[in-house]
């Protein structure tokens, strides 16, 4: 800044946490959770453990973001979770 | 009250007044004492702290910075290769702009392997934006760590400052010094209020990706903090004094300057030492006198331009060296009188790895600069000796054998 600025003063990199800023990481995915309604008993482990936030309470799987980690199918106590490979576009 | 300590159980001390809530560190020889007097006393239920031991020193400095931004006042110590260890931390903390405080037990860097008293570990963590402050006795030591909290807490500041104090001749000597009590410091330090923590009720990313167009002014803005400091040190010093009596100097900290004709420019012990050689060089008909240079970031720029005009030259001594140009002090010291002075500007190297600075070979070395007998930058305490000599035998026979 030149002499005649104001200074920058107390400056630092915060940002709002928001949905999808590192764009569409479901494209990332290469396996899918495929959930079956049957086995779910709403324990909501999958809701807590994806590090993506891609699961909602009500167990909607949100696959414009989610990367496949398969993270939710370990967890799943009943199975009710599988990884099923991705069609090749 | 009045105790009788190592200077490493004086950090502790200090720490202890000074109200910290959280410390997470990591044990190397010489800090070890600061940590284990801190966990004593947690452990004795005479401080009210979490104790975090953790498995490295990257990660005490992650703790560190962590704890922060919970909103509490963190602190931690290390040395040396430790202090190295952390060096991407130490960025990170200057970057995310925690107001911590660290003391740093200045050690010699390897290889040759050598715990003992040397500035290059501090010296080398120069541009990472963290306030740096080096004492020279006991009851500083004790003052200089409350005051950091005041200082780097100050809404103008929110940088980190790494407290250091050299190797053994501070950290391990017994001296007696006045630890003022948790009440009495409280009157002069109030409780940590953070500007922004973390905190479920208003979540925010921190330290995410910075683009080109948004990352200068984050920079910026900590030069800002540095430059800011200076006046906040200087308010916190003469706070400080009028609470408790005590004075150690703001940015640099003068001694016998007044008439002096010859300035010698030191920082740490070796500048306590120098007020023995400044007294008896006095005693002999030398014009001389000490400034000791406390903070080397944010540097004195104003006081040494004030103070190191019109004498007749300055020696400046090194406890550190910055390889391919000369001692790190001296380099600042010429760049901030450039084009202010003429006078000649000499560089001392000495004490290098625990090698003892006494207040003779100071005098010695004075004389002879005076005189004209040393070059620009003298390596004073140089010498030959017989493990040198296994070097040179061994380097022989490696000759011998690879030809």
């Amino acid at each position: 800044m030149d002499k005649n600025e104001k200074k920058v003063g107390y400056m630092t990199s915060m940002s709002k946490p928001g949905k999808g800023c590192a764009g569409d990481t479901g494209e990332w995915r290469v396996f899918k959770p495929v959930k079956d309604e049957e086995k779910c008993n709403h324990c909501l482990l999958c809701w807590i453990f994806c590090p993506e936030a891609t699961i909602t309470k009500d167990i909607e799987i949100d696959y414009q973001y989610c990367k496949g980690c398969g993270i939710c199918a370990v967890e799943c106590p009943t199975g009710a979770i599988t990884m099923v490979k991705e069609e090749k576009q | 009250m009045r105790v009788l300590e190592t200077g490493n159980h004086f950090v502790a001390l200090a720490v202890r007044s000074a109200g910290v809530e959280v410390v997470p560190a990591y044990p190397i020889t010489p800090q070890t004492q600061v940590i284990e007097k801190i966990a004593d006393l947690i452990a004795e239920g005479e401080m009210e702290a979490e104790y975090i031991p953790v498995e490295s020193e990257h990660s005490a400095c992650a703790a560190l910075i962590s704890a922060s931004l919970t909103g509490v006042r963190a602190f931690s110590a290390t040395a040396s290769h430790g202090l190295v260890y952390m060096h991407e931390m130490l960025h990170y903390a200057a970057g995310i702009r925690v107001p911590v405080v660290m003391a740093n037990i200045n050690r010699a860097l390897g290889p040759g392997w050598n715990i003992w008293c040397d500035h290059q570990d501090a010296i080398s963590q120069r541009d990472t934006g963290w306030l740096q402050v080096f004492v020279s006795s006991h009851q500083e030591i004790v003052d200089t760590v409350i005051q950091a909290f005041l200082v780097t807490e100050n809404r103008d500041v929110l940088l980190p400052m790494m407290v250091n104090l050299d190797a053994f001749v501070l950290s391990h000597t017994y001296m007696d010094a006045e630890v003022p009590s948790p009440e009495e410091v409280k009157r002069y330090l109030p409780p940590y209020r953070p500007r922004w923590r973390l905190d479920t009720r208003l979540p925010v990313t921190h330290g995410s990706v910075v683009y080109p167009v948004d990352f200068s002014e984050t920079r910026e803005s900590m030069k800002e903090g540095q430059e800011n400091a200076r006046e906040i040190i200087r308010e916190a010093a003469k706070g400080y004094e009028e609470m408790f009596g005590r004075w150690h100097g703001d940015l640099v900290e003068e001694y016998r300057v007044e008439d002096a004709r010859h300035l010698i420019l030191a920082m740490g012990s070796a500048a306590a030492e120098c007020r023995v050689a400044v007294d008896s060089l006095r005693e002999e008909g030398h014009s001389v006198g000490l400034l000791r240079v406390r903070f080397f970031r944010p540097f004195p720029v104003e006081e040494i331009r004030r103070l190191c005009q019109d004498r007749d030259d300055l020696l400046v001594m090194d406890r550190n060296y910055s390889y391919g140009l000369s001692g790190a002090l001296y380099s600042e010291v010429k760049g901030v009188l450039y084009g202010r002075t003429n006078i000649p500007v000499r560089n001392l190297i000495m004490g290098l790895g625990g090698r003892d600075v006494t207040h003779q070979l100071i005098e010695r070395m004075a004389v002879k600069a005076w005189k004209g007998e040393l070059d620009d930058i003298t390596w004073a305490d140089s010498h030959s000796t017989k493990s040198h000599e296994i070097t040179k035998e061994m380097l022989g026979r490696f000759e011998e054998m690879l030809d």
